[in-house]
Formats: structure tokens, sequence, C-alpha cells
């Protein structure tokens, strides 16, 4: 039994440590918002949080999370989050949405890093998200919207 | 065989297709309150609408929803001919009958140019109609789906608009003239008034009109305006159920390992290992399905278990008639084709070769087209439950009506034993209208003892296990005259066909003779050739190949579309010039490419860089599934010889607008899904094995290489058209074009790579 504190709680899993977390989350623990793709750490489909720190689940070992709490699309809460959810909705950036709880995870580890990122920060903090339905240019869009603290009423 | 015999045999082809499908008498596709399974507290009225006491309006879909939204443009079409409030409506993926039959794409399937408006087309086109829509397949894809709904999906909202008023009248004893209906609320002149709540109970118990009115234009209250994603918030929240995330109690888990050779089959395996890891319950060897290659199968308790143990698996394959093959040497293989062949002229006008031998200047050129895998982001999976002689599917595909059969024949029970229920599906573009995957699912939870197993693709099997865009070669001569003007165009293509191989395997057809899918983007252009022949010479290679976003327009755009632009360069015209002098009877046409160069500056110099890039414009049109779309891209070679897109102006006619929102969507994500395939898609084989394995070799766009994209919409009161993959083709020629515009290189083979030394002509 190795427990991890996710999304608020301390959870005990009864997996192999090199278990990797995706496949604690999806397999064992049933939290289906964090996708699979690729299994590399190449898509960003899998990425949660760490201590608030992106990483992909598909290549982070259980024995690797330790004392670190993870937080999960189920578990991201919070001014930016809700801000980004707005702007997400707003500008409609959703096609399949498959990528999308990994594009929402990486931008809001983003906006609290750097809260007004210009478009080569985007662009750094979302390289590892590929989205292959092409919503880039309205994730960058959202991004924007969601950085300004007080969103205009249009 | 001319074209009129074929016709006939697709029909009867079609007709074929019927077996095992209940047929109904022709017509209307409207259905009945018997239609839909009965839910509490709900009443169905026709086969596309539930309301419940509670107000809600669920929205029958009978299309996939892979990102395209069409679930929300569907359910704008019903509920704007209900009247009802938006914030009522939402969705409920539709069960297997007659009336979801896809009609517009096996339509739009016939190989008709466009601009052939004779008998034969219509009664073809008439009795195709007729024949798929008692016999046909439930299927998204074709870019059809609005195209097929429009008026089905309104008809059944004005007629249940309809009951929703009688009932009303007949309640209140007043004229049904007198009743308005507002936002889900119907209401009489005397401030009489009821929800449809109140009134669903009367509504189920009338005769379902057929012929209620349809509202004009004018009267639209949502259709045509730019509605939001009606699955966002799931979508957002991680909630949403696409295929792999369906969660049932009991459920196994299953990772399959495929022979790498494409086609090879298992010769022996060794399970001892596998079978002593944690958690394994059975080892299965698993045929190719549907054209798939065999494989071995590991079920476990839980997925990581399952793709453990398949790596210790030890097996010994047969490689199989595809061991030699290497896709270089088959690409090659087809340009040696065109050396001889001519191939099935598709369109044929004048006499080309006296127009030929007549021209001032001749202009010849050979290009070239990889194969390509899907790689939609949710990886190939598939969840079947087989209990007591019947089998649940649960998947993200395309065509529910396949996946049935797929699974009926894999178990050896009959197809009404198989229930399918479609889930989101993250992403399609046609790698989800193959059911190889469904087969396969279906074979291995046949030794799970009646437990549901789960079965999920590794990414890697998933790229060396798909069905890929066909590689092709095609070979251009033009002649011009003194004056630059064309006078003759020859274009033959070789490649492989797509349809043969598929109806032979669901329906055991025999080969068709003509498949338009090969030549599409090339036959079908709207160009005013004074003489030209455009033809496809099939050319039979095992490699499984399947439908890839906008199909033969994919490659055909880039062909044609980087032709004329050579065309144009060698006859000193500009390349928007060229094209319009060749579009004198094509308005619609000539309109969205002139919107396009107003848009986008054609023909002002671009900025000057400091840096030493060069930059360049490049214009592409391109018509394909009902829609003209015109693309001008802006490129930078920087100094270090790196290719920069950073400009799309895309200006699409696509019929009316039902959801410009949705219409932009799939502008902005066709072009990044072209452009990926343009500058990076490559599948190679070596062997018979496909070299590319995960996201890190078969590389696509990420934000950082996503250009600014702006759109136009052309108003527009005709049919609605196809959108899902009209945007695609023309960026991979936009960009081509722009790259020789800013360097003089002219790129004939895809993908798009730029010499490192150049000349400096
Ligand atoms: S699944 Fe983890 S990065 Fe792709
Ligand atoms: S929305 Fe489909 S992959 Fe991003």
């Amino acid at each position: 039994m190795i427990a991890i504190t996710l999304n608020g709680a301390t959870v005990s899993i009864n997996a192999a440590p090199d278990t990797p977390l995706l496949w604690v989350l999806r397999g064992e623990l049933h939290l289906h918002g964090t996708k699979f793709g690729c299994g590399i750490g190449s898509c960003g489909a899998c990425t949660v949080h760490l201590d608030g720190v992106p990483v992909r689940a598909c290549v982070t070992p259980l024995s690797a999370v330790g004392a670190r709490v993870v937080t999960t699309i189920e578990g991201l809460h919070g001014p930016e989050a809700d801000r980004l959810v707005a702007a997400w909705t707003h500008v409609d950036v959703v096609q399949c949405g498959y990528c999308q709880p990994g594009q929402l995870m990486s931008a809001c580890a983003l906006l609290r890093a750097t809260p007004q990122p210009n478009d080569a920060e985007i662009d750094r903090a979302m390289s590892g998200n590929l989205c292959r339905c092409g919503a880039y240019s309205r994730i960058r869009a959202a991004i924007h919207r969601a950085a300004v603290p007080a969103p205009s009423a249009d | 065989m001319n074209r009129r015999t074929f016709v006939i045999r697709t029909v009867a082809a079609a007709g074929a297709l019927g077996i095992g499908w209940s047929l109904l008498p022709p017509r209307g596709r409207l259905g009945d309150r018997d239609t839909l399974p009965a839910k509490p507290g709900e009443a169905a009225l026709n086969g596309w609408v539930r309301i419940g006491t509670d107000n809600h309006v669920t929205v029958i879909m009978s299309k996939s929803e892979m990102g395209q939204g069409i679930h929300t443009t569907l359910a704008m079409l019903l509920a704007d001919e209900l009247d009802a409030d938006w914030s009522q409506v939402r969705t409920e993926m539709s069960p297997q009958r007659a009336i979801y039959n896809n009609i517009a794409t096996v339509v739009d399937g016939l190989p008709f140019h466009p601009d052939d408006d004779g008998l034969i087309r219509r009664t073809a086109e008439w009795m195709t109609a007729k024949v798929i829509r008692d016999s046909g397949l439930m299927l998204t894809g074709g870019s059809s789906s609005t195209k097929d709904l429009w008026l089905p999906m309104r008809q059944a909202g004005a007629s249940a608009r309809a009951m929703l008023v009688r009932a009303a009248a007949d309640a209140w004893q007043v004229p049904a003239a007198d009743i308005t209906v507002a936002k889900g609320v119907v209401q009489h002149a005397s401030g009489r008034r009821a929800t449809f709540g109140e009134l669903i109970a009367a509504a189920a118990l009338l005769p379902v009109p057929g012929d209620a009115p349809l509202k004009t234009a004018a009267q639209f209250q949502l259709i045509g305006t730019p509605m939001r994603r009606i699955e966002n918030a799931t979508k957002l929240a991680g909630t949403a159920t696409f295929g792999i995330d369906v969660a049932l109690p009991g459920m196994r888990y299953a990772s399959v390992v495929m022979c790498p050779t494409l086609g090879g089959t298992v010769q022996s395996f060794d399970a001892g290992a596998a079978t002593a890891m944690p958690g394994v319950l059975h080892v299965v060897q698993v045929d190719g399905y549907h054209g798939g290659t065999a494989g071995v199968a590991v079920v476990a308790d839980t997925p990581w278990h399952a793709m453990m143990a398949v790596n210790a698996v030890k097996v010994t394959w047969n490689h199989g008639a595809m061991a030699d093959l290497s896709s270089a040497q088959e690409i090659d293989r087809l340009a040696k084709v065109l050396d001889t062949a001519d191939g099935h002229a598709y369109y044929s006008h004048g006499d080309v070769d006296m127009a030929l031998q007549s021209a001032a200047t001749r202009i010849e050129a050979e290009y070239r087209a990889p194969y390509l895998a899907h790689a939609a982001m949710e990886p190939i999976n598939c969840t079947v439950q087989f209990a007591n002689g019947r089998a649940t599917v649960w998947a993200s595909t395309q065509v529910p009506g396949l996946a049935r059969r797929a699974a009926a024949r894999a178990l050896g029970i009959s197809d009404g034993d198989v229930d399918v229920q479609v889930q989101f599906l993250g992403g399609g573009f046609g790698r989800r209208l193959v059911v190889d995957f469904v087969g396969q699912a279906a074979a291995i939870a046949k030794v799970a003892n009646g437990a549901p197993v789960q079965v999920i693709w590794s990414r890697e099997q998933d790229l060396r296990h798909d069905f890929y865009r066909p590689a092709c070669v095609a070979r251009f001569t033009a002649g011009i005259d003194d004056a630059g003007r064309l006078l003759a165009w020859r274009n033959t293509s070789a490649g492989q066909a797509l349809l043969p191989p598929i109806l032979r395997r669901l329906f055991d057809l025999p080969g068709i003779p003509l498949d338009k899918t090969t030549s599409e983007g090339a036959f079908d252009q709207a160009y005013e050739y004074p003489a030209a022949r455009i033809a496809h010479e099939t050319v039979p290679l095992p490699v499984p190949v399947g439908f890839w976003r906008a199909v033969g327009h994919s490659h055909q755009a880039f062909f044609t579309e980087s032709f004329i632009d050579e065309v144009a360069h060698m006859a000193r015209q500009d390349p928007v010039a060229f094209r319009l002098a060749l579009l004198t009877k094509h308005p619609r046409h000539a309109r969205v490419l002139q919107r396009v160069a107003a848009l986008s500056g054609w023909g002002t110099p671009m900025e000057p860089l400091s840096d030493g890039s060069r930059t360049g414009r490049g214009v592409a049109l391109h018509s394909s599934f009902g829609s003209v779309v015109a693309q001008v891209a802006e490129v930078r070679v920087d100094a270090a010889h790196v290719l920069h897109v950073t400009r799309v102006v895309c200006v699409i006619d696509c019929g009316f607008p039902v959801n410009p929102n949705m219409i932009r969507q799939q502008v902005e994500g066709g072009i990044v899904f072209g452009l990926s395939a343009a500058l990076h898609g490559e599948i190679t084989i070596e062997k018979g094995q496909v070299q590319q394995g995960n996201f890190n070799d078969y590389q696509a766009v990420r934000m950082a290489g996503t250009p600014v994209i702006e759109v136009e919409i052309i108003p527009s009161t005709e049919h609605p058209e196809g959108v899902g993959e009209p945007p695609l083709p023309p960026i991979a020629p936009a960009v081509a074009n722009a790259i020789f515009a800013a360097t003089n290189q002219r790129l004939r083979p895809l993908p798009l790579r730029l010499a490192r030394i150049e000349s400096t002509a």
C-alpha cells in the first residue's frame, strides 16, 4: 500500500511502486479525467500537478510521488482554474475534448506562475500538450482572456 | 465499363448492403414515438425528440461527436423548429434504426463531375438515396452530417411543435392558428400558457404530422447564429465519457500486440512469463479483423497489468506476404506505373493531345504523397461484454452499424444480438470508420466468461496498425500558348483504391471498377480547361488503407493546386488572376478566391524583414464535399532555413452557415491538421513494418507552430454543405506555393522539406 495526497484527500493505493501515476488514476481510482495519449511523455493528455507543477502522469511512477500533492482535473479549483474554464467556454476552445483536461492543467500551472503570460511564454508552457483537433489558436486566446483578472463582460 | 453501367451496379451494390437490415417502405425519416425506447417521465414525439414532464428536451443524435460539433448543430436544427429554449436542450445518442442511416454521404460518393446536371446523374442520385434510406448505414463521415440531417431534424422539430400546439388547442378549446410558441412556452392570445412539460403527455397521444411547415430563414432563432458547443461543461470537467472512459462493474482490461509486419500472423507464442505476472487472467491469440493484423492479447485486472504482461508474451510471427514491403519502393513503383498506364479517365474534355501539340510551352511535373496515419488523440480502444449469447459494444466509432456487424461476426451471433453504445470520440478523422478493433475486442471478450473487457491499444499499436491514407503519385502535363493562356491539362495519378477492399470485407461484394475517392480533388474541380484528361490508375497494393480526413482531396488538392501555380508562374501570370481566368462560369468559386485575395492583401508586398528571412504568400482554391475553400498562406524562411507558416487567411463557402462558430472551429482545426501532414506527416514502411511509433517520431503541429488563422464565411442561403473536411485540402498547396514565392523552391513531394542548399535561380 502506498499513500498519496490526491485532490485534497489521502488515498491508499494497492499497486506496484513502478506503476505510472496515470494508470493508478485511471485503472485503480477510476478518475478518468486524466487521459492516456502516448505513454511516453510526448502529448500532455495525462498532465497532472505535483505540488502545483505540471508533470506527465504516464511517465511518473507512483513511487516518485512521495509527499507531493497530486492534483488532477477533477480537483483543479481556485481563481485561475475558474477563470480558465470560463475563458475556455467563452472562446469555445473544445473540439473532441480529449486533450483538454491536460491543456487546462498546463494552462493553470502557467497562470499561477505567470499571471500575464505573453505569446512566447504560452508557447513554452503549452508545448508539451498536443491537440490533434488543432484548437491551439483558441487555447492561446483563452489563456490571454483568463489572464486578465477581471474579464470584460462581452 | 461506362458510367451508366457503373451507376447501375453501384445502386445494385447499395441494395445488397441491405442484407440483414430491415427494409422499410420508402418514406420520410421522421419515425414515430415507438422508434425510441421509453423513458420514465418522458415521451417521444417522433424518432428524434423526447420531452420530459420536467421540460427537458432530449434531441436524439444519430451522428458521432468527434470534435466537429455536430451534436450542437443538430440540436440547434431541431430546437429552433420546436421553438425550445436552448437551456432546455440536451442530447442523447440514438439507437440503430433505418431513419438514422446516412443518405448524403453515399449519394456524394457517386463519380459525377459537379457540373454534370444530366438525367443520368439525377436518376442515379435519386435511386441511391432511396435505396440507402432503407438499407444503408448509420455513418458519421464524408462531411455529410449537416447536409444529411438539415431537413430531417428540422422536420422533426416542426412536427413535434405542431403536436404540442395541437395538444394545447384541444385543452384550451381554441384554434391552433391562434397559438404561438417561443422559448419553450406555448401561449394563446388570451394569455393562457403552458410549458412543454405540461403538454407532453397529451401531445404524445396525437398523430405525428409529416408535413408541419418549416420556418423561413428570417424566422430562425438559433440556426445561423454562432452557438457554443453543447457538451463543453463535461469536456472541461473531465467527466465526458470517451470510449476509453467506459467503466463497468467487473470490467477487465486487455492489451494487444499485433504482428509488427502488416498482415502477419502468429505462428506460436509462449505465454508462460506473462501468465505468471500480477493480475493476468487470460492470454489469447487474436486474428486480424477487417483488414487488421493478427496478434496476441492479455486480459488482466487493470490496464497497467495488461500492458506490462503483453510485453512479456514471446511471440513467433509469420511475417506473411508483406515481409519485404518497403513504402519507398512501392511509391517508386507507382511512379513507374505512370510510364505506361493511362488510367481511368474520370474527366475528359476536348482533344488534349492535339492541344498539347499546338502549345507554345509544355510544362511537366511529378508529385508524390506518402502514407499517413490518423493519430487521433484517443488511442484505439473498445469495450465488449459477451454474455448469454448477446453482446454489448461500447466504442468510439463513426459506424455503429458496421461495429455491430463486426462484433456479431467475430462472436458468431446475429447482428440483432449486438447492441452498440457510441461514446464521445477523442478524434476520428476517418480512422474510426474501420471496425477492425471492434472485431478484435469482441474476440477477446469471448474468453472473459461474461465479464466486460476494455481493449486499449498502445500509441505504438495505434500508429503501426492504422488504415493509412494511401500513398499517391501524380504526373501532369500542361500546355500554354504564347499569351500565357492555358490550352490543355493532363493529369494521371496512381495509387491504391479504398472502396474495393472495404466492400469486400464488409459485404462480400466483388470489386467495384471505379472508386471516386482515388481521383476526387483532381477530376471534379471547377477549372474550365479548354481541353483536359484527368485519370487515375488503381494499383493494388497490400498496405491497409482507409479514409483519412478529406480522403482523395487531401493529396489531390496538393498536386493540382501546386501544379496550377507552376503553370501560372511559367505563364508569367499572377496565380490568382490565372485561376480566375479559368472560372468564368463558376462565380461561386471566383468569389471565394477574390475574397481571400482581398482579405490577405494579395498583391501587396509583405513586410520586409531585417534578419535575412525570406517571406512569401501562396494561394490555393479547392472544392470538396460541396464547399468551396480558398486559402492564402504566408511563410517565412529564416536565415537558418527553418520554415515558419505565420498566417493563413481562409474563405469558405459552405452554403447556409448553420453554426458559424463550429464552422470556424473546423476551419481552424482542418488547417492545423492539414499543416501537420504537410510539414511533418509521413508513415514509412520497411520490411512490412511501420517505422513510426509515437508522437516523438510522428510529429504534429504544436502551439508554437500554429499560424495566425483568419476565417471568413461567405453568406449564403444555399443548402448547407460539408465543413469537417473541406478546410484541409488547400493548406498544403497554399504553403508549398508560398515556399516557392519565398525561395524559388518548388517542393513536389509531401511532406514539404526545404532543401538545405538552394539554387540561386
Ligand atoms: S499520455 Fe502522458 S504525455 Fe502522452
Ligand atoms: S480538442 Fe481534440 S485533441 Fe484537442
